[in-house]
């Protein structure tokens, strides 16, 4: 089975994160870049699968040239080789463009899953992958909590409101894969050592045939027209229990309409 | 040192580990004066962080000693001592000298099981009279055919309750002094051994320190490492790794606690303005940060020595010395820096003092880092 795993470099999520007053695009330098979290999830599900069914797993990223080191971390867990998509011309990129390079990338390598996690940490839209599986033409599955290989079939389970729903899919398929899955693995010394010297190719907008004018903030469907700060926390309504505290508290809560 | 990228990312999962495998649970163990190692152990064996610098057949990692630096730099970041300390004896104390010179029989049957952390495992030389003074041990292996009879008690072993097997020092033969001692792999589950009690201590309460007997327990003579006979030379070769890794974490941990302290200096109020405003406060950590940095520097030296396979003794030595005593003065002051809570059970200061007093007195004492040197320098004898 050829699984490929498509992870994203992202500001570090713990960080205090800032956009750029001159292009209103974050700032990546304001933050350690870190491989996003949900997509160790993914990179997870996908060595599971293959130390069960067999097979291989390749990283695709596309990113600027530091998001190398999270291409790396994903190697370092296990994963066999990476495709690493970079270019001047992809910054700016929106959720269109990128599912249109990944999708390139992806396409005509025979890959029988295409795993990501449920969102990006920084961007948190989740539509990636529904677009990449629509670019590709493949089915889609997405935020899987399960997933189960037999034969060429694929089975997820997703967690709704109020049931668990099981989608089936034929290859290839397209999924992406929430948090409770797994518990991702801590990259291992001999992982570390071995992905240094793991094959790791490189692509730019050029060798993927695209159009530059598709990609990057020309390309773009959508833009941050304006921005704000988020306001400082106003102070709280403080309660003093003389005896009355419980009523009070009540009454607050009826005045907001909360109860 | 240059540490390279790899170094680095290695770094990132040990500092994780420590994180989310140890600390959330510090408060707890620490209570409990005991923390469950064929738990944790297997968690760092599958990072590979217990068999660093050990051959890759018997499922180490192949690395040089600049790779124990980064273990002991982010375990001595833990928010207890006790714990690192079983984790440093498992990776860098107990086993080294039979990953050097034990058989390979030998490393596959113990040496690989405590790399994966399968196996807990103690080393075992200080005794009811004899500590520091290893010269005066007194546990005995008596040869009977082609096993060893031992008997005798061990003192202050670390892991001791929840080990599976010791590496121990013991008398085979009756020439006395610095002679006759021989290192043996002895199975906790071999008859006549027992636990004789768990030890309460001033600091390092999640660690279970132990005093261990050995009632005419009987071991095959294939569990020597190396030749018989050589036991003590051995167990001083393996003392420089364990000096030079309590060195290390005493310095992290120390610049931690700084860098702990800064911050309540900084939050706290008093006469008006923050406590970090007072050019005394700030004065007298500046000078711990100086010395803190110059002796690291000083084990990076000495760690690049030991990869290029110089001898480290005389290095390890005074690194060991100098930093039981720093983190004595640094984990005084930061009591005092915090008051009143300084001395609460609930902030981590009090923990920190009681724990670092040990780099003082654990893998000889300073008096005896101190009879080394003088001898290396000419002013004593053995």
């Amino acid at each position: 089975m050829k699984i490929a795993v498509c992870v994203k470099q992202v500001p570090d999520t713990w960080a205090e994160k800032r956009l750029r007053e001159s292009d209103r695009r974050l700032d990546r330098e304001s933050a350690d870049g870190v491989l996003n979290e949900l997509d160790e999830y993914a990179v997870e599900e996908a060595l599971r699968l293959v130390e069960a069914h067999g097979g291989e797993v390749t990283i695709v990223s596309m990113g600027p040239e530091r998001a190398a080191e999270s291409v790396r971390k994903a190697l370092s867990m296990g994963a066999d080789a990476a495709i690493h998509v970079s270019d001047d011309g992809l910054a700016g990129s929106d959720a269109l463009a990128t599912s249109l390079v990944l999708a390139r990338a992806l396409d005509g390598r025979d890959f029988d899953v295409v795993i990501f996690g449920s969102e990006s940490t920084d961007a948190r839209m989740s539509v990636v992958p529904a677009m990449v599986a629509e670019r590709l033409g493949w089915a889609m599955l997405t935020f899987a909590q399960k997933v189960d290989v037999d034969g060429t079939t694929v089975a997820i389970e997703r967690a709704g409101d109020g049931e668990t729903v099981s989608v089936r899919a034929s290859m290839p398929v397209v999924l992406s894969v929430v948090e409770k899955i797994n518990e991702p693995r801590y990259p291992s010394f001999k992982g570390i050592m071995a992905a240094k010297k793991k094959p790791v190719e490189s692509l730019d907008i050029a060798s993927l045939g695209l159009d530059a004018a598709a990609v990057g903030a020309s390309g773009a469907w959508s833009e941050v027209a304006d921005f704000a700060a988020r306001p400082a926390k106003a102070a709280g309504t403080v309660v003093t229990d003389e005896g009355d505290g419980g009523a009070q508290v009540a009454s607050y809560l009826v005045e907001q309409k909360l109860i | 040192m240059l540490f390279t990228s790899e170094h680095e990312q290695f770094r990132t999962v040990l500092r994780q580990l420590v994180e989310e495998e140890i600390n959330p649970y510090a408060d707890e163990w620490e209570a409990a004066r005991i923390f469950p190692a064929h738990e944790l152990f297997p968690k760092f064996g599958a990072v590979g962080a217990l068999g660093l610098c050990y051959p890759g057949e018997f499922g180490g990692g192949d690395a040089d000693q600049s790779y124990m630096a980064v273990f002991a730099e982010e375990l001595g970041r833990a928010d207890c001592g006790g714990v690192p300390m079983a984790l440093a004896v498992q990776a860098f104390m107990a086993t080294p000298a039979l990953a050097r010179f034990g058989s390979d029989a030998l490393k596959q049957e113990f040496l690989a099981p405590a790399i994966t952390g399968e196996h807990v495992c103690s080393v075992a030389v200080s005794e009811p009279g004899a500590g520091s003074d290893v010269a005066g041990i007194r546990t005995r292996a008596r040869r009977d055919g082609d096993d060893w009879v031992i008997s005798g008690r061990k003192m202050w072993i670390t892991n001791g309750t929840q080990a599976d097997w010791i590496c121990l020092l013991a008398r085979t033969s009756d020439e006395g002094g610095y002679q006759g001692m021989s290192l043996i792999v002895v199975p906790t589950a071999s008859a006549g051994f027992s636990v004789g009690r768990r030890i309460e201590k001033m600091g390092n309460h999640s660690s279970d320190t132990a005093e261990l007997v050995f009632d005419d327990v009987r071991v095959p003579v294939r569990n020597t490492i190396g030749e018989i006979g050589h036991g003590f030379q051995m167990q001083m070769n393996q003392f420089q790794d364990e000096r030079l890794v309590m060195a290390l974490m005493s310095v992290s941990g120390a610049r931690r606690a700084i860098d702990r302290t800064k911050e309540y200096l900084r939050m706290r109020e008093a006469f008006g303005q923050p406590l970090i405003a007072n050019q005394y406060l700030q004065y007298t950590l500046a000078e711990f940060v100086a010395e803190v940095e110059i002796l690291h520097g000083y084990l990076h030296h000495a760690i690049e020595r030991y990869v290029e396979g110089q001898d480290v003794t005389r290095d390890a030595t005074m690194a060991k010395l100098k930093a039981g005593r720093l983190v004595r003065q640094v984990a005084d002051t930061c009591v005092q820096f915090h008051g009143g809570m300084g001395y609460a059970e609930e902030m981590w200061v009090a923990r920190y003092l009681r724990d670092s007093r040990l780099g003082s007195i654990g893998a000889g004492a300073d008096e005896v880092m101190l009879r080394v040197i003088s001898m290396m320098e000419g002013m004593g004898q053995r």
